[in-house]
């Protein structure tokens, strides 16, 4: 009983914009005149945080938890390519609702199918249709390009105005940016309506909402299919920015990856995506520069003493920081 | 001659598929925690195993007993000082931990020996070819077919005719029950996590041969023994036997009729089973 | 080994820039998997490009040369190419190198012709990367130079008749199937079962498909797998299911006699006959250097193999360009210096790089495993000379230009 109002509060009161949230932009745009050699990084790194916050819709806010999230990912990403490809349609910006539209679809057939069984069985289960797509698109490899994957991609300029920059990643980064805004404010809006709210109900006390008469299992698979478009957006953006796919977008590497991100950044506050793919992917990074064959090393006890130490993420840790602050 | 050979070949990857996982299945249906670094445990026994073998010049079942010895007692090391800390944690804390854990034992391993995979080299008695009457098979398949039996007669003993193994099952059935029968969980735990990450040391050596030995071994695999964890049930010994030889021999037999498919049937024949019935083998129903 | 070689290299340079030009150093940026799946071919492939420079201080004349490495990761694509883009913009490298995986060089070519960067590729096997840039070279190989050569001499020299192909399913599986088909076949030979053999992501239980192969009774066993454990597996099935005494051999290219992994084949691998450009035991000067050396800096159990060379030869590549150019790397330039360099001093034998395709021609070697001293060692039965890329000579499927 208790346990129910703080999380009534905190949601009256996060409904209204903060001052700080707009500094996750300003710091993107900034990024953009601060580090103009690093924006094919910082591209991955915008659309990985699109990932992971599609990631977010589905975890921290409905409460599933999926190891097989980059099936959507790729398949957005294979939309995108093939269509490219076999089809000569190369406009960037309806790519984007094909690829929302293919995933999303494939989102709403297996998560009505899936979200019958929880726990281990659905963890498995995910893994086994994403690992089931990347077999697939292995088979028909006339299609897909196979392990060697379509190289060469190149798309028309976004709105007509706006090519793609092959070496710098200008426009690439920019794009990623307005897409991932774009995501976001849906994701928001969505997250704080009475849809939002009843997910999170789901998730906290998934026996009473059942008493309430809510329409779970309808709600839970809606949130995953939009979660699957979201993804699959992801992996649109990042075929049209880098211009190549193959297989490893539907592999267990990037589900996992992403995965671990999140937590990382802390799961159910919406800019946990952020700061989890942030931190993650600088850090891998410049590790790896340094100690080309030691990195993994450091990002392993990083996470191990984030898991340990720091409940709920880096948010989490941030969270806690500021009520130990405030009660002084 | 044709489906016996096939038979048995399917057997055999699945009895190693048994041996890695079983532990899995136990500490995770006891302590509901997700060690997705149990298949690193698998490595570092292995990897100690072929070294010893190497290096000290030991007997093949001699370095199986340090591998079960020396990887136990890392994982009771391990266990009381990080892991039990991590009881009460959510599920997905458990991940970062675990996965963490697996690339500082990847990175360790890769630095330490090098990048290379590893080969065990087999004693005499254990190569080539056995003449079984109807049919000469793999010598060393068959040994591993044979191990593979009797460990899980052992088990299957263990767990059903012993005080200990009786207290494990109630644990995973039930534990506050259980605890509030005065069974002390914390120490079953690990005790059991030690068999568990023993056996997984014992598997690595032994599956050398066929899975492979190299830092990339926890990674590549992880999904595999998470399926026969899931299909056999948790905390079932008999369920991760069956549901290890069931992939194994399908995984085989499928190979050969359709070459092109390949793992794509793992995977299918997995969310089939799995959406039928979602408690595994022999799970219990809302578990 | 980063900081140990860029001692060696200043050193050097410090001795020679005391006698006087003044000269820029020559950025060479090296992408490749030091961590991940491809550790060991990318460690194979490094240590030849250590061996080089330390076996030919000289090469480079008076010019620095800093080697930039960066960490391809996994064969995705993705990594490799944002760490060419940051060697390119941030690093201002003037040579890019390395390139285990075939994706990792496809997925960069379009950054190399944008920002018109030479690229010298030292392994990626895929026939059609050559054509992606006017900026790729390679020393490598493609799987057509084996591929093709092996059906040759299958049809010639061993005289099978038929023959049935065993292969990894991915592309480099594929290219080795029609290469072999189109070699066999043009001799006369026919391949009577092609075989896909499971995924290149983890070694599979070879017994089903061998047993398949062997149902057909076919004169020769043609296969192809990656190099690395799935070569071991092969050996071991074909000894397992006793094809030799049924009268079938096995041949395939020399990915699956690769000698980092030569001795833990056993017994089961005698009799072997493969067609590669490069095993450990070629009988010429500068291969007998590169092992010893090898041995005296890695360990009497570390050995050379054809990435090792390739990463060897790749750097001779690197220093022709360097001193043709007077240490002014220019894209054109590098790419005129290229374009038809020979290098006689090889540990493959005679190399060269062909001015119309941009790819390697080179020797292939046909060779028997024999077990001697208790070794196994290859055993030279035949050379194919100056072999090119047949897929881009014959104009086959996607290597049209």
């Amino acid at each position: 009983m208790s346990a129910q109002l703080p999380a009534a509060r905190e949601l009256a009161v996060r409904h209204r914009l903060q001052w700080w949230e707009a500094l996750p932009w300003a710091a993107g745009i900034a990024a953009f005149f601060l580090f103009p050699n690093y924006l094919a990084f910082g591209t991955q790194v915008l659309v990985t945080i699109l990932f992971a916050l599609s990631l977010d819709l589905v975890l921290g806010y409905a409460g599933i938890v999926t190891l097989g999230h980059a099936a959507f990912f790729g398949a957005g990403a294979y939309t995108v390519g093939m269509l490219a490809a076999h089809l000569g349609w190369t406009e960037p910006l309806s790519g984007l609702f094909a690829a929302a539209l293919v995933a999303g679809l494939i989102g709403l057939v297996s998560g009505w199918v899936l979200l019958r069984t929880h726990g281990l069985t659905l963890l498995m289960l995910t893994l086994s249709t994403m690992a089931l797509l990347e077999q697939a698109a292995n088979m028909f490899s006339g299609w897909t390009g196979g392990f060697d994957g379509m190289p060469g991609l190149s798309f028309k300029p976004i709105l007509g105005l706006f090519k793609f920059d092959v070496l710098f990643f200008r426009t690439q980064y920019l794009y990623a940016l307005a897409v991932l805004f774009a995501c976001f404010v849906l994701v928001r809006v969505l997250v704080y309506s009475p849809f939002g709210r009843s997910l999170t109900g789901i998730r906290e006390n998934l026996l009473r909402m059942h008493a309430v008469g809510a329409p779970v299992r309808a709600r839970q698979v809606l949130a995953y299919a939009i979660s699957a478009a979201l993804a699959g957006v992801a992996g649109a953006v990042f075929v049209q920015a880098t211009g190549y796919v193959n297989l490893a977008v539907l592999g267990l590497e990037r589900a996992a990856g992403v995965l671990i991100i999140l937590i990382l950044g802390g799961y159910g506050r919406l800019y946990g995506a952020f700061a989890g793919a942030i931190v993650y992917m600088v850090l891998e990074h410049t590790l790896s520069k340094a100690y080309p064959t030691a990195w993994q090393l450091g990002l392993g006890l990083t996470l191990m003493a984030v898991a340990l130490y720091a409940r709920n993420g880096i948010l989490g840790l941030g969270e806690a920081l500021r009520r130990r602050w405030s009660a002084r | 001659m044709d489906l016996i050979s096939i038979l048995l070949g399917g057997l055999a990857s699945g009895m190693v598929l048994f041996i890695v996982s079983v532990g899995l299945s136990v500490t995770m249906g006891l302590m509901g925690f997700v060690n997705l670094a149990h298949g690193g445990f698998a490595m570092l026994g292995g990897y100690a195993i072929v070294l010893a073998m190497r290096h000290w010049g030991l007997s093949f079942p001699a370095a199986l007993a340090l591998g079960f010895a020396a990887v136990a007692a890392l994982s009771v090391v391990l266990e009381r000082a990080l892991y039990a800390r991590l009881y009460r944690a959510s599920e997905l804390d458990q991940v970062l931990f675990t996965i963490g854990l697996v690339f500082v034992m990847i990175a360790t391993v890769t630095l330490a020996v090098g990048p290379e995979s590893q080969r065990v080299v087999l004693p005499a008695w254990l190569d080539g070819q056995t003449d079984l009457g109807f049919i000469r098979y793999r010598t060393y398949s068959l040994a591993l077919i044979a191990c593979g039996t009797l460990l899980m007669l052992a088990l299957w003993l263990g767990f059903e005719r012993t005080r200990i193994g009786a207290r494990i099952r109630a644990a995973v059935d039930n534990r506050r029950m259980a605890q509030s029968l005065g069974v002390d969980v914390g120490r079953l735990f690990t005790i059991t996590f030690a068999l568990g990450s023993g056996l997984a040391a014992v598997g690595g050596g032994l599956g050398a041969e066929i899975l492979g030995l190299d830092p990339q071994y926890p990674l590549r695999y992880l999904a595999y023994f998470l399926i026969v964890v899931a299909v056999g049930g948790l905390g079932r010994v008999t369920g991760v036997f069956f549901a290890a030889l069931l992939i194994g021999v399908l995984d085989f037999v499928l190979k050969i009729e359709f070459p092109k498919g390949g793992t794509m049937f793992i995977y299918a024949l997995t969310l089939a089973f799995l959406l039928a019935r979602p408690q595994g083998m022999f799970g219990k129903r809302g578990s | 080994m980063t900081f140990k070689s860029k001692l060696t290299l200043a050193l050097a340079a410090a001795l020679f820039a005391a006698a006087g030009a003044s000269a820029q150093t020559v950025k060479v940026g090296v992408v490749l998997p030091f961590t991940g799946v491809g550790a060991e071919f990318g460690q194979q492939v490094d240590r030849g490009i250590q061996m080089y420079m330390k076996l030919n201080p000289t090469a480079f004349g008076p010019y620095k040369v800093e080697l930039v490495k960066r960490d391809s990761k996994n064969p995705s694509g993705a990594e490799a190419k944002t760490a060419v883009q940051e060697l390119i913009t941030q690093d201002k490298v003037d040579i890019l190198t390395g390139f285990i995986y075939s994706p990792d060089a496809i997925a960069s070519a379009s950054l190399v012709t944008e920002a018109k960067k030479p690229m010298v590729i030292m392994n990626a096997g895929t026939a059609w990367i050559t054509n992606l840039s006017p900026m790729i070279s390679r020393v490598s190989f493609s799987m057509w130079h084996s591929g093709f050569a092996m059906g040759e001499a299958a049809a010639k020299i061993v005289k099978a008749k038929t023959a049935v192909v065993g292969y990894t399913d991915f592309p480099p599986g594929k290219d080795s199937l029609d290469a072999f088909k189109r070699g066999f076949e043009d001799n006369g030979g026919k391949v009577i079962d092609a075989i896909p053999m499971g995924g290149a992501g983890q070694v599979p239980d070879f017994t089903p498909f061998f047993q398949r192969a062997k149902d057909r009774k076919p004169d020769v066993f043609f296969v192809f797998v990656p190099a690395g454990d799935h070569a071991v597996g092969v050996v071991k099935t074909y000894g397992a299911l006793g094809m030799r005494q049924a009268g079938i051999k096995l041949i395939g290219q020399g990915d699956i006699t690769q000698d980092i992994k030569l001795q833990s084949m056993g017994d089961d691998a005698v009799g072997l006959i493969t067609v590669h450009h490069y095993n450990a035991d070629l009988d010429n000067p500068a291969n007998k250097r590169l092992v010893a050396a090898w041995k005296q800096e890695y360990g009497a159990n570390a050995t050379p193999d054809f990435m090792g060379v390739q990463g060897y030869d790749g750097m001779a590549a690197i220093a022709h360009v360097v001193t043709t150019l007077k240490g002014r790397v220019d894209a054109d330039g590098a790419m005129q210096a290229l374009k038809g360099w020979k290098f006689d001093d090889s540990p493959r034998g005679p190399i060269m790089i062909d001015p119309l395709t941009r790819d390697i021609v080179m020797n292939e070697y046909l060779s028997e495993l024999v077990k001697v001293n208790g070794r196994l060692v290859q055993k030279n039965i035949g050379v194919i000379t100056a072999v090119k890329d047949m897929c881009k000579e014959l104009k086959e499927g996607k290597c049209k230009q």
